[in-house]
């Protein structure tokens, strides 16, 4: 008896979250692949960008599709597993056929991609800020690079906050180490000493912070005043920011810029302790604006009262409308064919002003950062007055320094040293 | 320098003459029509221009703009859109209370269209700060005045000394008075004259105050005299030794603490584990559910969250408890001395349990609320304070040890218990219902975990993976202790906890965590019986 409910939980729990589409196939469609994670630890993130490409279908659906034809949405589930999303990309692109990819979230998941994508010569849109170092002839980042993000919020925090000591806080994965990197070679191309940088890192999760928060408040006890710039991923934000306001070191004392926090990822704090910190995005969802707006309300339509927007869904949402303009511009859904188009497409941002597409696939967006306020929304304190061009190989780094992607005739190349001139051939 | 001027006598005038007024209620009559204007501006200049606004407010005004300071330092200072009225806001549910920020007169309820917000930054909440402090001077509660001083010591003016001169033959609070006397010498530390500077340094060399220690750092390296160099390198050296200890005590108090959470994510499991062999890899996820009890008691009593733990305790333990015999009776007693059977039964369980979790609440964390009477910290002197969450979380974990030792020693249960886990069929035959000893044992362990649960509520995410990550340590502790010893588990649990914490600061927090389980590797080579073996047949 009992083991039949607990089947009966299974099935349901399966049902759930196995989301099946069969039904909805078509005669003749474009079908568009979702690969996010809808299971494990990434599902929290995840599964709010694959609602965000499904709800964007449906209306470009309501409009009449693409080229005439309706767009069919194939879902997968690569469940955190990073492997899984290799082949996942495989069964999506030779299996079902799909035009375009959306998806990924963490940088070892695209990492896992790149190769399958490259070989099958698919089209892949990455909406998450990221790392930079890399740009694939088949993909198109639409998240932020680290002079979109990492680098303006600390600028801001030194010339507006005047902050000259430093603690690097990361999650010991490959965003935050090659973040770090450059932003440590860019404090010391600013004249930051050495001792005034503080670099720590964490393993995922963590979540007894104790000892490292007082060794930041040590560090800022210094008479300088001290800023904590965070690459901490997901989760271990919670009781970071707890131990923070516990031991009692507010924004005003020592200010901490994220640049993982969103307004996702707030829903699940009690912000109150942690008015004033700051986080860097190209998207807020109090930025006032009428597409914004628009947007806002359709997602809630779609999804719930409760739920909140955040900046890789306004990635999502760009690359989406770049990818559809480009299809009805090349009048095919052919990869190479929409990939050129692609190239200087331009799309309203939400928050005003228009997203352009670079030769090296990265977005130019307008860079904004915000003060955590107590009902778990950001209020903007700060943005670039115009957008900044993402930059696929940062220039603080001394191996990436001379190179440049660029995917036009005569380069067509992802990693071109300008200096020796020659494209090193290695695609990732 | 001269603004501060103007700050201080319009203050002082103010003062003088109508405190007991500006106590009981600040009168519109109080608020000068120049502030008036200036407070109108609030409403429409930009937020990097509000800055200017605030200054000339302060040079204008006295303590009647206390309440308006504090409201917009608290973010809820509004205007009416279309009056262009400032007012306090006080959000409920989804109503909007609006009262008249002076006389704290209601006016009504209104709509989030109608108002909008004025927004602070930083840089305004470091001056709204430092302005409550310098019209709180001479507040009349000692605790206002001490939080006052110790806020203005970073930023001192003549005026604020001169204030402060006034105010300081009155005193009577020997906290305030010591205060009052650092701020004299954290002055005199810059004084152009080498005699002042050095007897400053006698005054700062009692403190640990960052502002002294800071001040003692910048004249051993700048100061021209050598004698205050001397002095100065004499009393930081003295210092530095005090904070050293401190922060021993601290570093300790860490490893207390992480070792508590340890005990109570690994005392349920020291049972069903140790004693009763059962290889649960859903103890985990009891924890998790405990964690969601709290969430869900909260969710019932949003009045009464200060009161919530004090009911989620027992609720977890209840609901942890239950769903513990319902996997016992449900699938455990059929696996019996099948231990590899049993573990992936219960690895499979885990699974379902999260996903359940998963589909009822969705995937997203939850919010657990700390009471007010857990938030902050304890401050026993500038650089030591234990934070109280923390304290409450090891003192409950003692109390949760010491309960359970007792019913284990002390009940009839716990004779079965320890019966039935010596020699099943002998306590069989003595007219133990083995069965039921199982049973109520799996509860008992089980609902700790839910207990352990609302202890971790308050210290980490409440999501669906919340077990998934005390899972090892639990079974690292319980092992390491000494299985069915719950003693051991107390020993292992606070050692590894203190291990870790003082490895830390040394290695990073990655690599603590590696060595710590390489020792246990090694350790349980050496030792494969844990730090506490069961002796006798009892261990066979």
């Amino acid at each position: 008896m009992k083991l039949k409910t607990l089947a009966a939980g299974i099935a349901l729990s399966m049902g759930a979250t196995v989301m099946s589409f069969n039904a909805m196939a078509a005669e003749d469609t474009i079908k568009v692949g979702v690969l996010h994670s809808l299971s494990g630890t990434m599902a929290i993130s995840e599964t709010t960008l694959k609602d965000t490409v499904l709800m964007m279908i449906e209306e470009q659906n309501k409009k009449g599709g693409l080229l005439g034809k309706k767009l069919e949405p194939v879902v997968v589930d690569p469940a955190s597993n990073w492997p899984l999303f290799a082949e996942k990309t495989r069964e999506l692109i030779t299996k079902e056929g799909v035009d375009v990819i959306f998806g990924c979230w963490t940088s070892v998941s695209r990492k896992s991609v790149l190769p399958v994508i490259e070989e099958l010569n698919g089209l892949m849109f990455y909406p998450v800020q990221y790392e930079g170092e890399e740009s694939s002839k088949n993909v198109f980042y639409t998240g932020a690079a680290p002079n979109q993000q990492a680098v303006p919020a600390v600028d801001y925090l030194m010339n507006e906050l005047g902050v000259e000591r430093w603690v690097l806080a990361g999650t010991d994965y490959v965003y935050p180490r090659t973040t770090n990197k450059i932003l440590e070679a860019y404090l010391k191309s600013k004249g930051v000493a050495e001792e005034d940088i503080m670099i720590n890192y964490t393993p995922f999760g963590h979540s007894d912070w104790q000892s490292i928060v007082s060794d930041v408040k040590k560090f800022g006890s210094a008479g300088k005043k001290t800023a904590v710039v965070s690459t901490i991923n997901g989760d271990a934000n919670v009781p970071f920011y707890k131990e923070l306001g516990n031991q009692g070191i507010s924004s005003e004392d020592i200010p901490v810029v994220a640049f993982s926090v969103g307004e996702e990822e707030l829903s699940g704090i009690d912000t109150k302790p942690l008015v004033g910190h700051l986080a860097a995005w190209n998207y807020f969802q109090s930025v006032d604006n009428e597409a914004n707006e628009e947007f806002i309300e359709k997602w809630k339509a779609y999804t719930s009262d409760e739920r909140v927007t955040n900046d890789p869904m306004e990635a999502t949402y760009i690359g989406f409308n770049m990818w559809a303009n480009a299809v009805t511009q090349a009048g095919t859904t052919e990869v190479d064919a929409v990939g050129q188009a692609m190239i200087g497409q331009k799309s309203p941002n939400l928050t005003g002003g228009m997203a352009v597409m670079n030769k090296n696939h990265h977005l130019s967006k307008p860079v904004l950062i915000g003060e955590i306020q107590g009902d778990g929304q950001f209020e903007v304190v700060w943005e670039t007055e115009s957008i900044v061009m993402g930059d696929a190989w940062s220039d603080y780094l001394p191996g990436s320094k001379d190179l440049i992607a660029d995917w036009t005739d005569p380069v067509k190349c992802g990693n071109y040293n300008t200096k020796t001139k020659t494209c090193s051939g290695q695609n990732y | 320098m001269r603004h501060l001027f103007a700050i201080m006598s319009v203050c002082l005038a103010l003062f003088s003459v109508s405190v007991q007024a500006n106590e009981q209620t600040t009168n519109e009559s109080s608020i000068s029509p120049n502030s008036a204007a200036l407070i109108a501006q609030l409403a429409e200049v930009k937020l990097s221009k509000t800055l200017p606004v605030l200054e000339q407010l302060e040079a204008v005004g006295g303590a009647e703009l206390l309440p308006l300071f504090t409201t917009l330092l608290e973010g809820k200072l509004y205007y009416v859109k279309a009056s262009k009225q400032i007012v306090a806001v006080e959000k409920k549910g989804s109503d909007y209370l609006v009262s008249d920020l002076f006389s704290a007169q209601l006016l009504g309820a209104m709509k989030k269209k109608e108002i909008k917000k004025i927004r602070v930054n930083n840089k305004l909440r470091v001056f709204l700060r430092q302005a409550i402090a310098r019209l709180q001077i001479k507040s009349p509660e000692p605790e206002k005045r001490l939080i006052a001083i110790k806020a203005l010591y970073g930023s001192l003016t003549d005026s604020t000394i001169d204030t402060l001169k006034k105010v300081y033959p009155d005193e009577t609070n020997l906290e305030v008075k010591e205060a009052i006397e650092l701020a004299f010498a954290l002055y005199e530390s810059k004084s152009p004259l080498a005699e002042k500077r050095l007897a400053a340094v006698n005054g700062l060399a009692e403190s640990l105050e960052n502002e002294a220690r800071n001040s003692l750092t910048y004249l051993v390296e700048n100061d021209s005299d050598k004698k205050v160099q001397m002095a100065a390198g004499a009393a930081l050296k003295k210092i530095n030794e005090r904070i050293e200890f401190y922060d021993f005590v601290d570093q300790l108090f860490f490893g207390l603490s992480l070792g508590s959470v340890l005990l109570l994510a690994a005392i349920g499991l020291a049972i069903t584990f140790g004693v009763m062999g059962v290889i649960n890899m859903a103890h985990g996820e009891m924890i998790m559910l405990g964690a969601y009890t709290t969430y869900v008691v909260q969710l019932l009593m949003p009045d009464a969250i200060e009161y919530s733990l004090l009911v989620a305790v027992p609720a977890a333990f209840v609901v942890s408890g239950l769903v513990g015999i319902l996997i016992e009776r449900g699938v455990i007693r059929f696996l019996h001395g099948r231990p590899l059977e049993t573990l992936l039964a219960t690895f499979g369980i885990s699974l379902i349990l999260q996903q359940l979790v998963r589909t009822v609440f969705s995937p997203l964390n939850r919010q657990v609320e700390s009471p007010l009477w857990m938030s902050g910290s304890l401050e026993i002197n500038p650089v030591l304070s234990l934070t109280l969450n923390r304290l409450y979380i090891l003192a409950f974990a003692l109390l949760v040890f010491g309960l359970l030792l007792i019913i284990l020693r002390k009940t009839s249960l716990g004779l079965n218990v320890r019966a039935v886990s010596q020699n099943r069929s002998m306590a069989k035959a003595m007219g133990i219902r083995t069965d039921w000893v199982d049973a109520m044992t799996f509860g008992l362990g089980s609902g700790i975990a839910g207990i352990a649960g609302v202890a971790l509520s308050q210290l980490t995410n409440v999501g669906p993976n919340l077990g998934q990550s005390y899972i090892i340590d639990s079974f690292m502790v319980v092992v390491f202790g000494g299985v069915g010893n719950l003693w051991g588990t107390l020993v292992a649990a606070f050692s590894l906890g203190v291990a870790n914490k003082f490895l830390e600061p040394v290695t990073g927090a990655v690599l603590a965590s590696i060595l710590v389980l390489v020792f246990i590797i090694l350790f349980i080579q050496k030792k494969p019986k844990g730090l506490f073996p069961q002796k006798g047949r009892a261990a066979e």
